[in-house]
């Protein structure tokens, strides 16, 4: 396409320019350039009528898995609905929201980034829990440094990865502590609990905190040894429709879904718990 | 003023100043808005705190480190690919400049496979009563891993720009190697080292991917300043965009600096990629480049 309109000129600066003209001019036409995420799923919601279109549903990473399941069986019972999914940390998701990112629908892993939506008044509905979370301690295959019990990650020379506090999975982490009296020595406090599950597949650390649904997913390459603690800080998942949603019917459809029997068996399988009364 | 930038003056036609000034924009803008987000009240308390001032400190003792390491290890692979003759130079050349295009988090991957506990030398290195995995020993080897190709890409082109003349010179009167390269070649290519340490400094400054990846994070021992920015980004948006703020200055202040001394009265600047230090008319030995060659 470029090809005819550089043909003519000699210089290679000249042809360079012709093509960061191009590009920045096409970039600048493309109807998507509003927000960064908006042409994940090619956006074309003109083109159904009806129930169609798409919906944007921006969502918390652990939900990966059982949402892309979702998403399919959502697309499956509504033709001509498309759903796009944007996964990333919660509090990432919050910030593009605020900053106009044109989401649907928001399924956040802790009731605090749901909070700050609710602050500024950009949530349509009354959030609704839909899932919970419990930690686990996941161990190498093997579980090389004999733990079998919260207080045994107090062990000396264990190396213990967790989230720091700044992150959901790392309060959570401190109150379990706290209330337990143990004293936890973390070689690192990572920012995700993908990471710490890194760390711990990767044969790096002895043991490392992380959800029920990240050592489920992990597959073999863990071993999850469960501690009753846990129960002291059970996460819970909220789900909303943002306000301005472009496709609010689909939204709500979506959130249905989620909240109703098929969303709660999908969770379930990934390891997931019901959400509490 | 020299002869060869004369016609540079006139040959610039007017609308690549405007193209040029939309590029620089596009670096520019987001800096500015970065700026005019800075919470000011709040700017000094945000960057004091206990947390934040370790950080930078643990970033500029291991971007020093890594420099370090970079001028150690940069230095003889810049000498072989620009000096050296041999099969694969190309391909060495390539891998060299690998870290250059490699994410940061694949550059972890690696590093943490080489010399992680399950590692390919972690084995060697634990025995040896090093323990790399989750220390600074760690963000160092991260750091050092991608800014060394900023060292050799610098030195490799001061010095091929700087030509084997004066060395071959000093080796027929009687100089042996050791003494040609410490007396001749290296205060050759000064600027063009000056200017790829302060480089790699500045990258080591801003690696991230890697040392997430490789070292871990933990306050004082491997959470360098963007790894605090990263996780004040979760809870404070104001202190992440004030060490944001820090982060940038030390960078510009480290580079200007840099920049800065090699660049007597009316020479385009000596460094960076293609150092232009130098011209074959010179006759005098180049004992002194200070002053570069009029």
């Amino acid at each position: 396409m470029r090809r005819p309109a550089v043909a003519g000129k000699p210089a290679i600066a000249g042809k360079l320019l012709v093509v960061v003209l191009a590009t920045v001019i096409l970039a600048a036409c493309t109807p998507s350039g509003q927000a960064g995420q908006a042409g994940q799923g090619g956006a074309d919601d003109g083109g159904a009528s009806g129930s169609g279109g798409t919906v944007t549903v921006f969502a918390a990473a652990s939900l990966k898995s059982p949402f892309t399941q979702l998403a399919k069986q959502f697309e499956a019972a509504n033709p001509g609905t498309r759903v796009t999914l944007n996964f990333a940390g919660s509090a990432d998701l919050a910030t593009q929201i605020f900053q106009g990112a044109p989401a649907d629908v928001f399924a956040s892993a802790d009731n605090r980034n749901m909070g700050k939506l609710l602050d500024e008044g950009l949530v349509e509905d009354e959030p609704r829990d839909f899932a919970t979370n419990t930690l686990t301690i996941a161990v190498p295959p093997g579980n090389p440094a004999g733990i079998y019990a919260f207080h045994d990650l107090e062990k000396p020379g264990t190396k213990v990865v967790v989230c720091a506090s700044q992150v959901p999975c790392g309060a959570a982490i401190r109150n379990i502590a706290e209330e337990t009296g143990t004293s936890l020595t973390p070689v690192s406090e990572e920012t995700s609990v993908t990471d710490v599950l890194g760390k711990v597949t990767s044969g790096e650390a002895d043991a490392g905190l992380v959800y029920v649904t990240d050592a489920q997913g992990a597959g073999g390459k863990v071993e999850s040894v469960p501690f009753p603690e846990a129960a002291q800080a059970v996460n819970s998942y909220p789900i909303a429709t943002v306000k301005g949603a472009r496709n609010k019917a689909a939204a709500q459809a979506f959130r249905e879904l989620v909240l109703g029997s098929g969303g709660q068996a999908v969770l379930g399988a990934a390891g997931f718990g019901a959400p509490q009364p | 003023m020299s002869p060869r930038k004369a016609p540079t003056y006139t040959g610039v036609p007017a609308w690549i100043y405007a193209v040029a000034a939309a590029g620089g924009l596009l670096v520019l803008l987001p800096l500015a808005a970065m700026v005019a987000r800075v919470n000011w009240p709040q700017f000094l308390p945000l960057i004091t705190s206990d947390s934040s001032l370790t950080a930078l400190g643990l970033s500029l003792r291991t971007s020093a480190a890594s420099t370090a390491l970079c001028l150690l290890l940069g230095v003889p692979i810049a000498l072989v690919l620009a000096r050296g003759s041999f099969p694969g130079q190309r391909l060495l050349r390539s891998l060299v400049l690998l870290p250059l295009v490699l994410p940061p988090v694949v550059g972890g991957i690696a590093l943490l496979y080489t010399f992680g506990r399950q590692g390919l030398l972690g084995r060697t290195v634990e025995v040896l009563g090093l323990q790399i995995a989750f220390s600074t020993t760690a963000v160092v080897l991260a750091q050092t891993f991608v800014a060394l190709p900023f060292l050799v890409v610098s030195l490799e082109g001061a010095l091929r720009t700087a030509g084997p003349r004066y060395e071959a010179v000093a080796a027929t009167l009687g100089a042996r190697p050791s003494t040609v390269l410490r007396r001749v070649t290296l205060p050759l290519v000064l600027p063009g080292l000056a200017s790829g340490a302060v480089l790699s400094f500045a990258r080591s400054l801003g690696e991230f991917g890697a040392t997430l990846t490789f070292a871990g994070s933990l306050e004082g021992v491997t959470r360098t300043l963007p790894l605090e920015i990263y996780l004040q980004r979760e809870t404070d948006a104001d202190a992440a965009v004030a060490l944001s703020l820090v982060l940038v200055a030390v960078a510009v202040s480290v580079v200007a600096l840099a920049y800065r001394s090699p660049r007597p009265s009316g020479r385009t600047f000596a460094g960076s990629m293609t150092a232009q230090s130098t011209t074959a008319e010179s006759a005098t030995p180049p004992r002194a480049t200070r002053g570069g060659v009029q």
